[in-house]
C-alpha cells in the first residue's frame, strides 16, 4: 500500500509542478467533460489553438453545462477560468446576472445560427435541434407534428427529467412554447406516451438503443452519429411541422479572462473554420459559423426544422422554476 | 479504556467530514435563507418525495430481508455443496455495479422487450410492466438481498456448532430449529443489514427515476440534487439534506428499539464441520431456494457479460484512457479501502471494548449505540452536498486539483465504513471476549498485541472488509462526478462518459471489465482469508 500512496502523492506533485511551469501564456478553459473526451472536440481544438497562439491551452472539465455555472458560483468569483465554454441559452441570463462574465468585445464575427445572434457577453460555438428519435424497425410512420405525437399512439418514448437534465428541460420548453397556458393539458397527454423519465440523457438513450423503447428524446443530429460512426440508418429523427426547439451552446469570457489577451483570441478562434470544422463529427452538433469544407453529406439528410423555436434567455431564467413545477404537477397526476 | 477512547476517532472523522460539507454551504446560504427555509418546508413536492422515499425504502428493505432469510437459511443448511463459495462471492458483486449499468441489465431481463418478459409473453401470459414501484423494488432487492444474505450468514456463523448438533439430537423439526436455534442468531444480523439497506434505498437516485416511470416516483435525493444543480438553491439543498439525515436517524432509532442489539455483522463464516442428517425433501427444497436466489442475482450479470462480450474488449484494453482509469480506480479504491478498514477496525474494537466492560451481558450503553449507528448516517448525506461543501472550503485554502484524488478517496472511505464495520464487528467482539483477559494477564499490548493476537484473528475479516470497501469504491460515481476533473477518471466515470456520447458498446465492455476486476478481488480476499483460517485451526 505504501507504494501506491507514494505513486499517488508524486503524481499529485507532478501535476502541481507542470501547472507552475506552464503558468506563462496559459489559457484556462472550463468546459463540460464530453467536450474534452478523447473522441470529443477538445484534443483537436487544443492542438489547433496552441499552434496558432504558441501558448498553453488547459481544459478543466465538469459534468455538464449546469455544473459549469455552478462551479463558478461555488468558486465565488475567484475562478481560474479565462473562458467558460458549454453553457446554453437556458443558462446565459443567470450567468450574466452572476457578474462573473465580461463582454467579449468582438464586433465583426461571422456567427451563423438560425434566428441570428446578438449578445455582448456570449458567443455561440454550436447549436442543435431537439427531436423525437425513432427506431425504424419498430415504427413505420413516425408522428409528423407535436400534436400528432401527443395524441397518437406510436409506441412509448423515453424522456428525461427537466429537473436534472438539459434535454429534459428542452422538451418541456418545446411544449411550453407551442402550448403556452395549455401546456399542463399537453403534459398530461405526454404522460401517456412516456415509458419512463430518466435523470439524464444517457439512461434514456441506453434504453432506446437496447430496444426497450421505440422512441427517445434527443437531437436531430443523433442519427448522424449512427450513420457516420456505425454505418446504420436504423435510427431517424421525426420532423415536427410546428418547428423544433433549439439548443445554442455558447462560450464567454470571465472577468479574469478579460485581463488575458489569449481569451479574446480564443473566442475569435472559436468562430474560425479551424474550430468549427471539428464540431459536427466530434460534438455531434451543428457548427455556429462557416466551416472550411461542406459537412459530411449525412448532415444534409438530417431533419431541417421548418422553424427554429427558442425562448429568450431572460424568459427561461424568470419562469423555469414555475414551469418545472407545472410540469411536475401535470406529470405526477 | 484506551481503545474505547480511540473509537471516537472514526466517529469524529465522519462527523468532521459531514460538518465540513454542511458548514461552508450553510455560511454561503445564510444571507436571506429564512424565507427559503419556510418555502421549502411548505412545499408539497418535498413532502410527497419524502413520503415516497420512506415508503419505497421500507418496502425495499422488507422485501430484501424477506427474500434473504430463506436463501441464507438454505445456504446455512447446505454448507458443504460445492458451488457455495462462488455463490457467496457472486453476492458481493451487485455492490460494485454502477446503478445505471444494473438498471439497464435489469431492463434487459424484465423490461418491455426484456428476455424474460418476451419468454413469458410468448407463452401467452401477460408480463407486468416494471416501470413503477415494482421495478424500483425489483432493482433494490437485486442490490440488497445478496447483502442481507451475507450479513445473515455472518450472524449464523457466530453460532456454536453444538447448537446445531443439540437441535438434531433433540429431534427438532425444521420449524422448531428455525425458531429456537437459527432465528436468534439471524435476527440481530438482519437488523444490522436492515439499517444499511434502508439507508442505501433512501438515497437511491438513478434506480428510482429510471424505473419509477415518471416524476411521481421521486426521492428526496432527487430534490436535493435539483436544488444544488439547476436551481443552485444552497439553502434548500442543505435543508433537505438535513431532513434526510434526521428522518433516517429517527427511523434508525425505531429500528433499534424494535430489533434490540444491533451487533452482528457480515462474515464469510468458516463453518465448523458437522454432518447433519437431512431428509431428502428438505435438501431439495434448500437447493431450489439457493438456485432461485442465485439465478435472480446472476441473471443481470449474464446480461452485463453478454453485452460486454459484444464490445471490442482488446481495443478497449489498449486505450490509454482505459488503462489509466483502471489504475486510478485501483489506487483510489485501495486508498479508500485501507482508510475505511482502519476506521472501521478502530470503531469495532472500541465497541468490543465497551461490550467487554459490561462483561458481554446486559444492554449496550448509549455511547455504544451511538458509535454503532451514528457512524452509518454518513451514508445518507448526499455525495453532492459533501463534494460541493468541501469544494468551497478547499477552494478557499488550497489547491482543488491536488485535493481532488484525496477527497474522492476520503469520501469513498467514509461511505465504506458502515459496511466494513459490519464485517469486522462480530470477529472483533468474539476476539475481545476470548482473548482480552488473557492479553492483559500476560501484559501483551500495543504493537505486540496487534501482531500476535489481533492480526491473526481478524486477518480474514479484515481482508474481506478490504475487498468489500474496494468493490464499493470501485463502483462509486457520486463523488467523482462532481469532484472529478480529467485528472481523476475512474472506471465508472469512464462508463458514464461513454454512455453519454453514444458509445454504448464501449460502456458495456467497460462494465464487464469492472465486474471481472471486482470478482477477481473477491476471490483474492476470500482465498487469502480462508488460508489463514485454516492455518489457525490446524
Amino acid at each position: 500500500m505504501h507504494r501506491l500512496l507514494i505513486c499517488l502523492l508524486s503524481a499529485t506533485a507532478l501535476v502541481g509542478l507542470s501547472r507552475a511551469a506552464l503558468a506563462e501564456g496559459t489559457l484556462t478553459v472550463y468546459t463540460y467533460e464530453s467536450f474534452t473526451a478523447e473522441w470529443g472536440p477538445g484534443p483537436q481544438v487544443e492542438k489547433a489553438f496552441e499552434a496558432e497562439c504558441g501558448c498553453d491551452l488547459e481544459f478543466v472539465s465538469v459534468a455538464d453545462g449546469v455544473a459549469l455555472l455552478n462551479r463558478l458560483r461555488l468558486e465565488g468569483g475567484r475562478t481560474d477560468a479565462d473562458i467558460v465554454l458549454g453553457l446554453d441559452t437556458n443558462l446565459t441570463a443567470e450567468a450574466k446576472d452572476s457578474g462573473f462574465f465580461a463582454p467579449h468585445g468582438l464586433s465583426d464575427v461571422s456567427v451563423d445560427v438560425p434566428g441570428g445572434w446578438s449578445d455582448e457577453f456570449f458567443l455561440p460555438f454550436d447549436y442543435g435541434y431537439f427531436a423525437v428519435i425513432y427506431d425504424t424497425q419498430a415504427i413505420d410512420t413516425p408522428p409528423d407534428s407535436m400534436e400528432a405525437f401527443l395524441n397518437g399512439d406510436y409506441g412509448k418514448i423515453a424522456i428525461q427529467d427537466p429537473r436534472t437534465s438539459t434535454p429534459g428541460l428542452g422538451l418541456m420548453l418545446w411544449i411550453k412554447t407551442l402550448y403556452g397556458d395549455d401546456a399542463p393539458a399537453a403534459y398530461e397527454k405526454l404522460k401517456d406516451r412516456v415509458l419512463t423519465v430518466t435523470p439524464g440523457w444517457s439512461e434514456s438513450y441506453g434504453l432506446f438503443t437496447a430496444g426497450e423503447a421505440p422512441m427517445v428524446f434527443s437531437y436531430t443530429t443523433s442519427p448522424a452519429y449512427h450513420m457516420i460512426a456505425e454505418d446504420t440508418d436504423r435510427y431517424q429523427a421525426a420532423a415536427f411541422s410546428e418547428g423544433h426547439y433549439m439548443q445554442i451552446e455558447v462560450a464567454g469570457m470571465t472577468t479574469k479572462g478579460a485581463d488575458n489577451p489569449l481569451a479574446a483570441q480564443f473566442l475569435a478562434f472559436m468562430l474560425s473554420p479551424a474550430f468549427q470544422d471539428v464540431i459536427p463529427e466530434t460534438n455531434w452538433m451543428l457548427p455556429a459559423a462557416p466551416t472550411s469544407e461542406p459537412l459530411d453529406p449525412v448532415f444534409g439528410k438530417l431533419v431541417q426544422p421548418a422553424e427554429p423555436l427558442l425562448f429568450a434567455p431572460e424568459a427561461v431564467a424568470e419562469n423555469r422554476k414555475a414551469w418545472v413545477d407545472e410540469w411536475l404537477q401535470a406529470m405526477s397526476r | 479504556m484506551a481503545i474505547g477512547r480511540i473509537a471516537w476517532v472514526p466517529v469524529l472523522f465522519l462527523a468532521a467530514l459531514a460538518a465540513g460539507a454542511f458548514l461552508p454551504l450553510a455560511i454561503m446560504a445564510l444571507p436571506g435563507a429564512g424565507g427559503e427555509i419556510a418555502e421549502a418546508l411548505g412545499d408539497p413536492v418535498v413532502w410527497r418525495s419524502l413520503r415516497f422515499t420512506l415508503v419505497q425504502a421500507l418496502l425495499s428493505t422488507g422485501l430484501s430481508l424477506g427474500f434473504a432469510i430463506p436463501v441464507a437459511v438454505a445456504l446455512h443448511e447446505m454448507r458443504d455443496f460445492p458451488g457455495r463459495g462462488l455463490v457467496l462471492r457472486l453476492f458481493v458483486l451487485p455492490l460494485a455495479l454502477p446503478q445505471i449499468v444494473a438498471v439497464l441489465a435489469i431492463v434487459g431481463l424484465y423490461g418491455e422487450r426484456g428476455a424474460l418478459s418476451r419468454l413469458v409473453e410468448s407463452a401467452g401470459v401477460d408480463f407486468p410492466s416494471i416501470y413503477g414501484l415494482a421495478g424500483i423494488l425489483l432493482a433494490h432487492v437485486f442490490f440488497n438481498m445478496p447483502l442481507a444474505v451475507r450479513v445473515a450468514l455472518g450472524g449464523l456463523s457466530s453460532m456454536p456448532a453444538e447448537y446445531d448438533r443439540l437441535a438434531h439430537q433433540l429431534g427438532m423439526g425444521f420449524a422448531a430449529r428455525f425458531r429456537h436455534v437459527l432465528w436468534p442468531f439471524m435476527r440481530p444480523a438482519l437488523m444490522s443489514a436492515a439499517s444499511l439497506i434502508f439507508m442505501l434505498c433512501v438515497t437511491s437516485f438513478t434506480v428510482v427515476l429510471t424505473l419509477g416511470g415518471g416524476p411521481r416516483a421521486t426521492t428526496l435525493e432527487v430534490a436535493i440534487y435539483q436544488a444544488l444543480t439547476f436551481d443552485f438553491d444552497i439553502a434548500r439543498a442543505v435543508l433537505l439534506a438535513l431532513v434526510q439525515v434526521a428522518v433516517t436517524a429517527f427511523a434508525f432509532a425505531m429500528l433499534t428499539r424494535a430489533g434490540g442489539e444491533v451487533s452482528a455483522g457480515l462474515t464469510l463464516g468458516a463453518m465448523r464441520p458437522f454432518a447433519t442428517r437431512r431428509n431428502a425433501i428438505a435438501g431439495i427444497v434448500a437447493m431450489l431456494v439457493i438456485v432461485v436466489g442465485t439465478v435472480f442475482v446472476a441473471a443481470p450479470f449474464v446480461v452485463v457479460f453478454w453485452r460486454g462480450l459484444a464490445a471490442d474488449l482488446s481495443g478497449l484494453a489498449a486505450q490509454a484512457s482505459v488503462r489509466s482509469a483502471l489504475a486510478t480506480s485501483l489506487v483510489l479504491g485501495a486508498l479508500a479501502a485501507v482508510l475505511a478498514v482502519g476506521l472501521a477496525l478502530t470503531l469495532a474494537l472500541g465497541m468490543a471494548r465497551a461490550a467487554a466492560q459490561r462483561g458481554f451481558t446486559g444492554t449496550p450503553s448509549a455511547s455504544e449505540r451511538l458509535l454503532g449507528q451514528a457512524s452509518s448516517l454518513i451514508l445518507v448525506v448526499p455525495p453532492v452536498v459533501i463534494a460541493a461543501g468541501w469544494f468551497v472550503s478547499i477552494r478557499r485554502f488550497g489547491d482543488v486539483y491536488g485535493a481532488a484524488p484525496i477527497m474522492v478517496a476520503t469520501i469513498n472511505a467514509a461511505m465504506a465504513v458502515p459496511f466494513a464495520f459490519r464485517l469486522l464487528a462480530p470477529s472483533a467482539s468474539s476476539m475481545m471476549e476470548r482473548y482480552d483477559r488473557l492479553c492483559r494477564q500476560l501484559a501483551i499490548s500495543g504493537f505486540a498485541r496487534l501482531r500476535l493476537v489481533t492480526w491473526p484473528l481478524l486477518r480474514r475479516a479484515l481482508l474481506l472488509a478490504l475487498a468489500f470497501s474496494l468493490a464499493l469504491s470501485l463502483g462509486d460515481l457520486g463523488v467523482i462526478a462532481i469532484f472529478g476533473s480529467q485528472d481523476v477518471q475512474t472506471l465508472p466515470y469512464l462508463i458514464l462518459q461513454r454512455m453519454g456520447s453514444y458509445r454504448t458498446q464501449d460502456a458495456a465492455g467497460l462494465a464487464l471489465i469492472l465486474c471481472l476486476m471486482t470478482m477477481a478481488l473477491m476471490m483474492f480476499a476470500d482465498r487469502t482469508g480462508v488460508g489463514s483460517a485454516e492455518a489457525r485451526t490446524s
